[in-house]
């Protein structure tokens, strides 16, 4: 795993193990349960304090509970509809590239409209009308917006198993009189994990942030908590006017900083996919200069003692 | 010509798809879901007139056909007929007309500026691959990763609420104090850009990532190629060499341009609703506060269909920049 060894991506999946990890125990490590009100009479919230980390709502409610207690919701819909629109996009994008023909026009067809198509948009008409009990399950919301959310991998997924059909090693598999579905499990699947791993993540940082704008806009029942529906909470009451920044602010971060370990993520995947593009200011290639046209080799590259003593042409030849 | 006429013929599919989406979306819907909203709109105090109209949109009181209904609202769009907002009693078209303008004013500025921007500093960074800018591609992914509304408050409250700099509320001032009259007049229009640089700031830094990386990614790419290289040999400036290889890696870019604009245009719509920007997002927030259903599918539409037209336009930059792409397919 050399794409371990970049700094962004050791940061980059720490913190998504943190924030994995609260949104697993955050509802039970939190002081208060997220209904749980101050009091019923005083309806100016307050800022943080002792008693209260992040201080409360307009209702009272206990703000820093409130935070550990979403993220389990935002998480598991986003991370849903991440797997759900992979699935799909392999479906669509390996089918299309692997057939050709018409399959692949209409599929391709299929794939570029879904693109122009505005997900939140078309999200807020199917989901408005929708019961609060419906739009509270986090399955059917995530399957919902992967629907929006595949078309992108297809795309790309596509792409490549165009340039893998052609390979010499499926061509001999095909030689050998392999069947076609194997042909695609085996050999061509394996070969698109890298691309796949990067659109599953852009596919949850997309999902996080439909979820999170879905359910800020008040589309999502409040019923749920979830960062966006404290996000919504305090749109409606003009939190951001009357400068109470201790409400938004926390649900904000939160969100952000899952979009950030992603991306950190990400970066490490595009270096393993293609090694070109490692940034020299970090790593192996840090002082090397980089001369128009030529790709420098380090001599560090393999660790001493493992590489292999080079051995005289001569003598290797039997 | 023939890759031309291919796709347009795909656009007038991609359009025919999202009218027709469009249609269908409300009526898929399971179970009394729509009927609900609808009883609820009938609760509120619409007069009857509006009632009908809507009854008549969604097929909900009188008794035609599917079909009957969808010929009826394929002639009504060409007319240029969205319907009635419940919300405003007013024709959807209308209201869209009001609010075009802020829209496509702010997106077109603002994601205009993020490509020409992002590109430049693309080639610059793809350029000069371990200077010091190549430190700057994480803090740039900070801002892509996050959520444009998200970017957006953050935004918002730094440079407006706490800092002061820029107005962060309307389009244009209507405080008590202002006597601005809209058009083109000096004050108001100063006023509308002063009011316009946070959303299109916002805009401008969530987009501005992707054009960046996507750009320095493709430089690397290219300065590998055998053409650069002979640039290179004959002993031409080093501008002129960069200029070589960003001609050619400018390319996919455009493509790229074409994938994106979607998440571009809801971001920006989003990021409206932040700002309360007299625009078409604004509208929105409006529409899903109200369950205004015509003026939501009416924005829907507008939005597919400005979409499709600026993937045509790439689409049509792209075959006069490469001529590779005239002869294929």
């Amino acid at each position: 795993m050399r794409a371990l060894r970049s700094p962004k991506v050791l940061a980059g999946s720490a913190l998504l193990l943190v924030l994995l990890l609260l949104a697993v125990v955050g509802p039970l490590i939190a002081p208060h349960s997220a209904d749980w009100q101050a009091d019923r009479v005083s309806g100016l919230p307050l800022a943080p304090s002792g008693r209260f980390w992040l201080g409360t709502d307009q209702q009272q409610h206990d703000l820093f509970s409130r935070l550990l207690s979403g993220g389990r919701d935002t998480l598991l819909i986003s991370f849903l509809a991440g797997l759900f629109a992979c699935v799909l996009s392999v479906a669509v994008g390996v089918t299309a590239g692997f057939v050709g023909g018409l399959v692949d026009d209409l599929l391709s067809a299929l794939a570029n409209i879904f693109l122009a198509l505005p997900g939140l948009l078309i999200l807020m008409v199917i989901m408005k009308p929708l019961p609060p009990e419906e739009t509270s399950d986090p399955l059917l919301i995530g399957s919902v917006i992967a629907l929006t959310a595949w078309a992108w991998g297809a795309r790309v997924l596509r792409a490549q198993t165009l340039a893998l059909r052609a390979a010499d090693y499926v061509e001999a598999a095909r030689v050998i009189g392999e069947r076609t579905w194997r042909i695609i499990l085996f050999e061509v699947v394996p070969n698109l994990l890298p691309i796949l791993a990067s659109a599953f993540i852009f596919t949850v940082i997309y999902g996080i942030g439909t979820y999170t704008a879905l359910a800020w806009l008040g589309v999502i029942s409040p019923a749920s908590v979830t960062w966006g529906t404290v996000l919504n909470e305090a749109q409606s009451s003009g939190a951001a006017v009357n400068g109470y920044w201790w409400w938004y602010l926390p649900p904000a971060l939160a969100v952000a900083l899952v979009g950030i370990a992603l991306a950190l993520v990400n970066f490490g995947i595009d270096e393993v996919i293609n090694p070109r593009l490692t940034s020299a200011r970090t790593g192996r290639a840090r002082g090397v200069v980089f001369r128009l046209g030529l790709t420098p080799v380090l001599k560090s590259a393999a660790p001493q003692g493992t590489a292999p003593a080079p051995v005289p042409l001569k003598e290797a030849q039997p | 010509m023939r890759t031309l006429l291919r796709r347009l013929g795909f656009y007038l599919l991609a359009g025919f798809a999202a009218v027709t989406l469009n249609f269908f979306l409300a009526r898929l819907l399971p179970g009394s879901a729509l009927q609900n909203a609808l009883a609820k709109l009938r609760g509120a105090n619409l007069d009857p007139d509006a009632i009908r109209a809507l009854e008549a949109q969604y097929g909900t009181g009188a008794d035609h056909s599917t079909l009957s209904q969808y010929l009826t609202y394929l002639s009504g769009l060409l007319h240029g007929d969205l319907g009635l907002s419940t919300s405003q009693s007013a024709p959807v078209s209308s209201i869209l007309g009001d609010t075009l303008p802020w829209t496509l004013g702010l997106v077109g500025t603002a994601t205009a500026l993020a490509f020409v921007v992002g590109t430049l500093a693309g080639i610059v960074v793809g350029w000069k691959r371990n200077g010091l800018l190549d430190g700057l591609l994480p803090a740039v992914t900070f801002f892509q990763s996050v959520p444009y509304f998200i970017l957006a408050f953050l935004v918002m409250m730094t440079l407006g609420y706490f800092g002061g700099f820029f107005p962060y509320q309307n389009g244009y001032d209507t405080g008590r104090h202002a006597h601005l009259t809209p058009g083109w007049n000096g004050p108001f229009v100063t006023s509308v850009i002063e009011h316009g640089t946070l959303p299109a700031l916002t805009v401008v830094l969530a987009s501005l990532a992707g054009w960046m990386i996507g750009m320095r990614n493709m430089m690397i790419t290219t300065m590998d190629e055998d053409y650069v290289l002979v640039a290179a040999a004959k002993g031409l400036p080093q501008w002129r060499v960069a200029a070589v290889a960003a001609r050619n890696a400018i390319l996919p870019t455009i493509s790229n341009f074409a994938l994106s604009i979607s998440l571009v245009v809801t971001g920006s719509l989003v990021t409206e609703i932040v700002f309360t920007y007299p625009g078409v997002g604004w509208q929105i927030y409006q529409a899903v506060l109200t369950g205004d259903y015509p003026l939501l599918q009416g924005i829907l539409l507008v939005v597919v269909f400005t979409v499709l037209a600026v993937n045509l336009v790439a689409d049509l930059a792209y075959v006069a920049l490469d001529p590779r792409a005239r002869k294929e397919a």
